[in-house]
């Protein structure tokens, strides 16, 4: 996994609660291999509802922009991993928000993606900045938990673990496998221990 | 530690503890790992490591999410291609699989818990976020995404952060009419879809007890709606009585044991609670959800928000997106809102109970509008129509269809046109859910089979007078 570390680049405003993964990727394109490619799906239907919100992602002004802020509950719903590709695929490596459905978030880290929290009223002011909105620059550290807009910086939260797990582009898997006699071992006392436990048939 | 008193979760918890880092994370045993078509992104990861499953003994599959479920004989390519990969995967693996002609096949949240490989006690994971439901015979259970599912794949552990705990106590008595289902729209409503977020819920409390099996699987199964990591209720003899005789559960002397270790996980008296809801049973009516949320939920007797009145400026925005995307005037009475179709299924509302449900309203009279029935499994389906219940829903003019995900998700062929409005008993209304520009509203069995018959959303405890439910 790709470590993340500081980001230099540009935002998308996206001033919407509970965006949940059921828009971030439609169900329907969820059918082909992770080398294909996931971008394209990136809020598929929400970007060509009339009036939405979500159109700024097609606003030249924020072409190519790495962070996306948005409201509370981001990512809330099914534990599809695609909403996650969707984002990473089209270029998004931090998520601004109040709060996030629990899997989603776990499964933004093993992507590489940053979801970053913020309090409600931080993020109103960010959606409000003039700066944010016109497309300009904004900075992501995640060493120091800070974001900087102009002359104005937020310090946000992150769950220790992730963090380190982030800025070290870390694999759990080859961690876990450091564990393997500890895994053994508690897997022989717990069939002893729970005979019940193992399938029967 | 030993005095300390615990709740069941954590219990649970520390039985499945194989270690915890400084940092706080555990390393967590897994007892049963499940798995559906959508599991294909975790077999490719494993490839690309030329890994192996470690143990396909506690691993089981099911075709539910893809499958057709009408002409079987004639699925189209793509289709098709999600259940082949699902079986070659798993065949690949030594991995057993509740395939399409299986007589177990069915949601994998509707069957497994019915073939007995869902326990008290045990930790249950399956990449998809209604894994809750498993909860209702006090499991540990949760839903995770494909990178988990791989590691859990290799190495039958997960990684895990002690939730914070909450509980939910519904005590009193339900009035007639209301169920599961209710007490769940009613929570989510009322702490809203971010209200259980970073915990664990153990639901508590008289009416609780009160409930059958299957309304407790319709509970845990909505704890994700109200964004909680796991929805769980303590063992109990209801419990018990339903897994005696299930095909996996302990046989003989095996399950007594178990039954004697499945009683002591109930939390104990003043075991500490990081959050509590208290709901009084007695205030629940049948609910239904107008908007593009679960949390968007109301009494039937009740009227369309007015997002004028609503003070916050953001949330205001939210009810007039809602009620632009769902078609709906500020004010208007739900009992008027017409819909086009229905759609019984789903892994929150498609068992026996829930079917048996829907056709004592239904029997004898003819539906207004269009709708499909799915069975949760093809074992449901079977004892269904040895009661007779397809008949029902037959001669309503509602189609009885083979079992699978169907119209929840809208990914396997059967979907809402865009724009048309369909009573549903599934678990999200999320715009789009039903297909694509699809208007969906939330509610009981009972409550779509009014709603079919009027054509509009209802009440159904007037139909349901001098009738047995
Ligand atoms: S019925 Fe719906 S919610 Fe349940 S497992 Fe299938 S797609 Fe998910």
């Amino acid at each position: 996994m790709k470590p993340f570390v500081t980001l230099s680049t540009r935002a998308c405003p996206l001033p919407v609660a509970n965006v949940d993964t059921d828009q971030l990727i439609p169900a329907r394109f969820m059918k082909q291999p992770r080398s294909a490619g996931y971008g394209a799906f990136l809020l598929h239907d929400l970007r060509r509802e009339p009036g939405n919100a979500a159109a700024v992602l097609d606003d030249p002004r924020h072409a190519g922009a790495q962070v996306l802020v948005a409201r509370r509950n981001f990512g809330c719903g099914s534990s599809r991993e695609a909403a996650v590709y969707a984002l990473a695929d089209h270029g998004i490596r931090c998520v601004i928000a109040p709060s996030f459905g629990d899997i989603f978030a776990s499964n933004a880290v093993k992507n590489g993606l940053l979801p970053a929290r913020l309090p409600e009223e931080q993020v109103d002011e960010l959606l409000q900045d003039a700066l944010v909105l016109g497309g300009g620059p904004i900075e992501v550290d995640l060493p120091s938990q800070t974001i900087r807009v102009g002359n104005k910086v937020f310090a946000f939260e992150i769950e220790p673990v992730w963090k380190t797990q982030l800025v070290n582009g870390w694999d759990d898997i080859d961690m876990t496998r450091s564990y393997a006699a500890e895994i053994e071992r508690f897997a022989a006392q717990d069939a002893a221990a729970r005979p019940w436990a193992a399938p029967a048939g | 530690m030993a005095d300390t008193a615990r709740t069941i979760i954590d219990k649970i918890w520390d039985a499945h503890a194989i270690t915890t880092r400084e940092d706080g994370q555990s390393l967590l045993w897994v007892d049963r790992h499940l798995l559906h078509e959508g599991s294909f992104l975790a077999f490719d990861q494993l490839a690309a490591r030329e890994a192996r499953v470690a143990r396909p003994d506690l691993t089981f599959g099911v075709a539910d999410h893809y499958v057709p479920t009408r002409n079987r004989d004639a699925i189209v390519p793509e289709i098709r291609g999600m259940v082949e990969q699902l079986v070659g995967n798993c065949a690949e693996h030594g991995i057993t699989l509740f395939g399409l002609d299986d007589r177990r096949q069915g949601i994998v949240h509707v069957t497994m818990p019915a073939q007995g490989l869902t326990l008290p006690g045990l930790i249950v994971v399956c990449g998809d976020s209604h894994t809750s439901t498993h909860g209702a015979l006090g499991a540990y259970a949760f839903g995770i995404g494909a990178s988990e599912v791989a590691h859990v794949m290799m190495t039958q552990t997960i990684w895990q952060k002690r939730p914070r705990r909450m509980r939910i106590s519904v005590d009193g008595r339900l009035p007639p009419g209301s169920t599961a289902k209710d007490i769940a729209l009613t929570v989510i409503a009322r702490i809203g879809t971010d209200g259980a977020q970073g915990h664990a819920i153990e639901f508590a409390g008289s009416a609780i007890r009160g409930l059958s099996m299957e309304g407790r699987l319709t509970l845990c199964n909505l704890s994700i709606e109200a964004g909680g990591r796991l929805g769980l209720v303590a063992p109990d003899e209801t419990t018990f009585a339903y897994l005696r005789g299930r095909p996996f559960a302990p046989r003989g002397d095996a399950f007594e044991r178990a039954v004697e270790d499945w009683r002591a996980l109930a939390s104990d008296r003043d075991a500490p609670f990081d959050r509590e809801v208290v709901l009084d049973a007695a205030s629940i009516a049948p609910t239904v959800t107008w908007g593009t949320s679960p949390e968007q939920a109301l009494p039937i007797a009740a009227t369309v928000p007015d997002p004028d009145r609503v003070a916050d400026h953001g949330s205001a925005q939210a009810v007039r997106d809602a009620l632009a995307y769902m078609g709906l005037t500020p004010g208007m009475a739900l009992g008027d809102i017409r819909i086009d179709r229905v759609f019984i299924g789903s892994c929150t509302n498609s068992r026996i109970e829930d079917l048996r449900a829907a056709a004592a309203v239904l029997a004898g009279r003819r539906a207004a509008v269009p709708g499909l029935v799915s069975p949760g499994s093809s074992q449901v389906k079977r004892q269904a129509e040895e009661e007779g219940l397809d008949r029902i829903f037959r001669d309503a003019g509602l189609e009885w269809v083979e079992s699978g995900c169907s119209m929840c998700v809208g990914m396997n062929g059967d979907i809402v046109p865009p724009g048309e409005r369909c009573a549903s008993t599934t678990n999200r209304n999320f715009k789009g859910r039903q297909g694509p520009g699809a208007r969906t509203h939330l509610m009981s069995p009972a409550m779509v089979a009014a709603a079919a018959i009027a054509g509009r959303l209802t009440d159904m405890r007037p139909l349901l007078a001098g009738r047995t439910p």
